[in-house]
């Protein structure tokens, strides 16, 4: 039987694997012979220019081939195993594009076709320096070589179904048949995917040795884009989990989820790091090393994603391929080791720290922290194999190792957002620190007592609890964090206000389109305390589970929720069982809310759909259970959890904030950035 | 006069955050939040959602039933342990090998600090014996090789 789309995507994948291998070797040997001033049978940098040209023609070939499987999907081609296995024919349009990443196969291809992508387009803007893009290309082609070599022998998505053909697939998994399923795999990748970008840039400046900072000037944009993308898969994971699985919490410590935190942990001290050597020449050595292990990291998920190699409730993708990611691992360090020291002379700091009490001292520590956090996690992810290799028996470390160990350096964290942006850069004076550090010691210390007040107190009625201290201390911090951006922003705004007369708000939006990079990340900062007030409100959280017959009602908290009605209904995908209920606060009738439990057809599982009734203040969170299967009444779980939704806002502040620092500043000649000029010349402004 | 303010902001402080203090705590629900239930699921032992879990009551059950003997909570969580082995325990007693479990994230972050202390010391030596400190006199900020030097170093032109 002829397969014509099949054929067409394994050939496609095939020639993506030629043309990378000619991008690795003709951009080798042409870079060396640059470097070395030997020549060639062909000029150098003609060999370079198809080296470029064979990268950008392997974008179109491995596009080409996910064009193939995403065609299977949709023309419902079940003689390809991966869509037999992944797909059905009454699955909506929509969830049979993401068939796409929902298995191994499928997902090692949209990995394999985004690094094709950011190659694209890093190949097509290579004017700001071409010889450093170039080995930026070679590096990244290597990239593409070991993905592509693992599409094409160890997890091919073409392969044909053994047997007659099947009328119908098995469906997909119900837990992927979810909005922001469409959405949340693409940029996690695209995440992960993004930091190749920099290690490639990183290895080939250093490769190079690279003169000057410019490398970080090229590629900063490069590593905030990754960082976004990570943070927002990371959250729309978060959310995918809270409105899913119905447990009532958007993060469970899985091993999966912990693989996705460490490289975000690392890349985020990289992007705070970097500003040194930016600005000052220094920590050159640390920073390679930071965007080297922030690769490795996005690798080894991976590997812990797919390889089995600690238990996950994401066992949708494990499988065998854990070798090729072992051996994948091992070259890369080797390669990062061997160029290191092949070239550290070349990190030489041109800098050193000349106050303890500075900008540089509280990166330092702000990236000690960011990195314990990482270590902490990949530790208790890792510590079970170890246990498991000591004593011979596996130990769990769930949310109450995580909480116990992780939440203090959390805390830690949120401290020194408190006072790093407070330091000034080289050497802080005693009259500064106080001038600085009063309004925000003071917010911190009102915030306590208010809370403490309001009775949010470390020990209550039902006794102390870890929780709810750090609950506090969290919200005390984070009052402390706020009130210095709001003071900074007020401060610089002030003195664009007493010389431009602007108003307060319009001197405040040009001050931060002056310095787009320096508001941007107080925005930032912001997001990210906001969503840790968010975080923190879990301390607080209610649950309430029953049976419930018609009429019957469930108390939690100032709410009642009375049961109105069960129901049933189907669609040729899934059968639904659903309950009505009226959700009143106090007397007052608020909403109706209606949780579901669907039973899918095709794969013969069954799920369960969340209802919402979302406030600033709280989430009332319903869940169908199912029904007892002695007496068949349905059961029903309530959570009522605080401050969920300052996490999603969040996130949404932390979007705007790195849009902001991606936009170029106001150049200093252009007229509306002339006052800002003034500005700089200030003193104050300067200072801080 | 800051002082004094000072210690009646302690006062304060002290005071609230005692009231309440000492009040029993619910065991059963601290307890079942630090198991794991077994049906496979891995999720903790109160929170397992799963209707028709074969094992979840057995469990609390049995958690119920161990809390009237007397145990302390390391006994309880050990006659879990002994009973299912310790992979029903969320996270690794705090002892034994479990302890290291515990012990090392603190120690990377308190040797971490204790690395960066050293270094940034040894920097700051450095300084001061190359003769580098900064001058304790302001410079003149009309000076505009100056000037440029400190809009890069103050993260000003960021671009």
């Amino acid at each position: 039987m002829l397969h014509p789309m099949p054929s067409f995507g394994s050939f496609a994948l095939l020639l993506a694997l030629a043309l990378c291998v000619y991008t690795l070797f003709s951009g080798a040997v042409s870079l060396r012979a640059l470097a070395t001033g030997r020549q060639l049978a062909v000029p150098a940098d003609n060999l370079r220019e198809t080296s470029r040209r064979a990268g950008i023609a392997s974008f179109i070939a491995v596009t080409c081939a996910a064009f193939a499987l995403v065609w299977a999907a949709f023309t419902n081609d079940f003689s390809v195993a991966y869509i037999l296995h992944h797909s059905n024919r009454d699955l909506s349009t929509f969830y049979k594009f993401a068939a796409l990443w929902s298995g191994q196969e499928g997902s090692l291809l949209l990995w394999a076709w985004l690094l094709s992508a950011y190659g694209f387009v890093m190949r097509v803007r290579d004017k700001a320096d071409v010889t450093l893009h170039a080995y930026a290309s070679t590096i990244l082609s290597a990239i593409q070589i070991f993905f592509l070599l693992l599409l094409v022998f160890a997890a091919t998505p073409f392969s044909i179904a053994p047997g007659p053909l099947h009328a119908d697939g098995f469906g997909l998994n119900p837990l992927l048949q979810y909005a922001e399923m469409l959405i949340h795999p693409p940029m996690l990748y695209l995440g992960y995917v993004g930091f190749s970008v920099p290690f490639a840039f990183g290895l080939g400046a250093l490769m190079m040795r690279y003169p000057g900072e410019k490398w970080i000037h090229i590629t900063r944009r490069w590593t905030m884009v990754a960082w976004l993308f990570l943070t927002c898969g990371i959250c729309l994971g978060m959310h995918w989990a809270y409105a899913v699985l119905g447990w009532g919490g958007y993060w469970g410590w899985d091993p999966v989820e912990n693989a996705s935190l460490m490289p975000w942990l690392v890349g985020t001290a990289f992007l705070h790091s970097v500003m040194m050597q930016e600005k000052r020449g220094m920590m050159k050595v640390w920073n390679v090393w930071l965007i080297f292990i922030t690769f490795m990291l996005t690798i080894l998920g991976t590997l812990l994603t797919r390889a089995g190699l600690v238990q996950s409730v994401h066992a949708f993708a494990q499988s065998s391929i854990g070798d090729w990611f072992y051996a994948f691992l091992i070259i890369v360090f080797a390669v990062c080791l061997f160029t290191f020291f092949h070239q550290r002379d070349h990190l030489r700091a041109e800098n050193h720290l000349e106050s303890l009490v500075s900008r540089e001292s509280s990166f330092l520590f702000n990236n000690l922290v960011l990195l314990t956090a990482c270590f902490t996690i990949l530790w208790g992810t890792l510590f079970p194999i170890l246990s498991e290799y000591v004593q011979g028996s596996k130990v769990t470390m769930g949310a109450p190792f995580y909480n116990r160990v992780a939440v203090p350096i959390g805390m830690f964290l949120i401290f020194l957002t408190v006072i790093g942006p407070l330091l000034a850069w080289r050497s802080t004076s005693l009259r500064s620190i106080r001038r600085n550090f009063l309004l925000p010691c003071s917010a911190i210390l009102a915030t306590a007592v208010a809370l403490m007040l309001a009775g949010v107190r470390p020990w209550n009625e039902a006794g102390s609890s870890t929780g709810q201290i750090y609950s506090l201390v969290c919200f005390s911090l984070a009052a402390g964090v706020i009130t210095a951006i709001f003071s900074e922003f007020l401060r610089g705004a002030a003195v664009i206000h007493r010389q431009t007369s602007r108003n307060l708000l319009s001197s405040a939006i040009l001050l931060t389109r002056r310095n787009t990079r320096r508001y941007g990340g107080y925005i930032i900062h912001f997001g990210i305390v906001v969503l840790f007030i968010g975080v923190a409100g879990s301390a607080f959280n209610q649950s309430r589970e029953l049976e419930m017959s018609f009429g019957d009602s469930i108390q939690i908290g100032s709410w009642k929720l009375v049961c109105q009605s069960y129901s049933e209904d189907s669609n040729p995908n899934y059968d639904t069982d659903y309950a009505l209920l009226d959700v009143y606060h106090g007397n007052k009738k608020v909403t109706q809310l209606t949780p579901e439990r669907r039973f899918y057809n095709a794969s013969q599982e069954s799920e369960t759909r969340v209802a919402i009734h979302s406030t600033l203040a709280r989430d009332l969170y319903v869940v169908f259970e199912g029904r007892n299967p002695e007496t068949d009444k349905p059961i029903i779980k309530v959570f009522l959890n605080p401050l969920v939704n300052w996490i999603w806002i969040g996130v949404g502040i932390v979007i705007f904030g790195t849009a902001i620092a991606l936009v170029p500043p106001l150049k200093p000649g252009s007229s509306s950035s002339r006052t800002g000029d003034v500005v700089a010349e200030d003193p104050q402004v300067l200072h801080a | 006069m800051p002082k004094r303010l000072l210690h009646i902001a302690l006062l304060c402080i002290l005071s609230f955050t005692m009231l309440g203090a000492g009040s029993p705590s619910t065991r059963f629900d601290a307890l079942g939040h630090m198991l794991v239930c077994q049906c496979g699921c891995g999720q903790i032992l109160l929170e397992c959602n799963h209707v028709g879990c074969p094992v979840s009551p057995v469990m609390i059950d049995e958690l119920r039933a161990e809390l009237t003997t007397g145990l302390p909570d390391s006994g309880v969580l050990n006659w879990f342990a002994v009973k299912y082995g310790p992979i029903v325990l969320a996270a690794p007693l705090r002892s034994g090998f479990g302890l290291v479990a515990w012990i090392v994230p603190f120690a990377v972050l308190l040797i971490g600090i204790g690395a960066v202390v050293f270094v940034l010391r040894l920097w700051r030596r450095r300084q001061i014996r190359a003769g580098l400190a900064a001058p304790s006199i302001p410079p003149q900020l009309t000076d505009p090789a100056l000037r440029d030097r400190i809009r890069r170093e103050t993260n000003y032109d960021s671009q």
